[in-house]
């Protein structure tokens, strides 16, 4: 039970703060949402890459891995586990595999959303 | 009050009348909603775990899960109003991505079902495929040939 709460307590702080930063580039630098999320992508590429994002994982659980930085990090944590298994084709193979669930239900449920429902008339 | 002539001046007017805390305020809030998103992530992975999910399987469905709300709040109006509040802590969480994806398309649904929504859904979730995917094949590359 105490481990359960540890881990949540973990979560919330490390994602609230990965979020924390996203907000301060926005209003410090006047990056358009758009350009945080290539950021943050690309950062956490770069990061595990670096060996650093592994324990932030380590430590907040899904507080780094639901930030987009964790797709990052997904993404490279795949090619790096397909390199070793395939060579270099894993380099292309192992990040789209990694993450092939959550691409896919965002193009799925997005579509299905987007149709679905009537978007609100602006005000 | 002091006369201002110059856009510079005005500038530096208005930064000194602006409640310094706005900034502060605005970082507290996309910590907590972030964190929030986050702790419910956690939430999720912990309960799959429970039912015997193995580990790796329940991070990528507890990402399912979290882009399948994100896209059902952006649905029904619920997520803007978050992000209204929230600022980075809606958009940073992988249920902002989601977000970013039925928004725009829901808006432009209106030029067709195939360059309306079909094309709008990757506005942003486009870039950051190609700029995500990219660097992952690069490092993926060095990984290569640092290793042999």
């Amino acid at each position: 039970m105490n481990n359960i709460f540890v881990s949540i307590l973990s979560a919330f702080i490390t994602g609230g703060i990965i979020c924390a930063i996203g907000q301060i580039l926005i209003d410090r630098t006047k990056l358009t949402p758009a350009r945080i999320l290539v950021l943050f992508v690309t950062s956490g590429v770069v990061l595990t890459a670096l060996g650093i994002y592994q324990r932030l994982v380590d430590i907040g659980g899904a507080g780094a891995t639901v930030p987009l930085t964790g797709f990052g990090y997904s993404l490279a944590k795949g090619a790096f586990k397909d390199v070793e298994q395939y060579g270099l084709l894993g380099a292309f193979t192992g990040g789209v595999k990694a993450t092939a669930g959550g691409i896919t239900a965002a193009v799925f449920f997005g579509y299905l959303v987007s149709v679905a429902f009537k978007p609100k008339p602006k005000s | 009050m002091k006369a201002i002539f110059t856009k510079d001046e005005y500038v530096r007017y208005v930064e000194q009348k602006a409640p310094k805390s706005k900034v502060m305020k605005n970082i507290l809030r996309a910590f907590l909603v972030g964190g929030v998103i986050c702790a419910g992530g956690q939430l999720i992975t912990n309960w799959l775990k429970a039912r015997g999910v193995p580990a790796e399987n329940a991070a990528n469905l507890t990402a399912l899960i979290l882009v399948c709300v994100g896209a059902l709040f952006t649905g029904l109006n619920i997520y803007d109003e978050i992000g209204r509040f929230a600022g980075a802590g809606s958009i940073v969480p992988i249920t902002g991505f989601a977000n970013s994806i039925v928004s725009p398309a829901m808006e432009f649904r209106s030029e067709g079902f195939i360059t309306g929504v079909g094309a709008r859904m990757f506005v942003i979730a486009g870039p950051v495929l190609v700029y995500g995917i990219s660097a992952s094949v690069i490092a993926g590359i060095i990984y290569y040939l640092l290793r042999f």
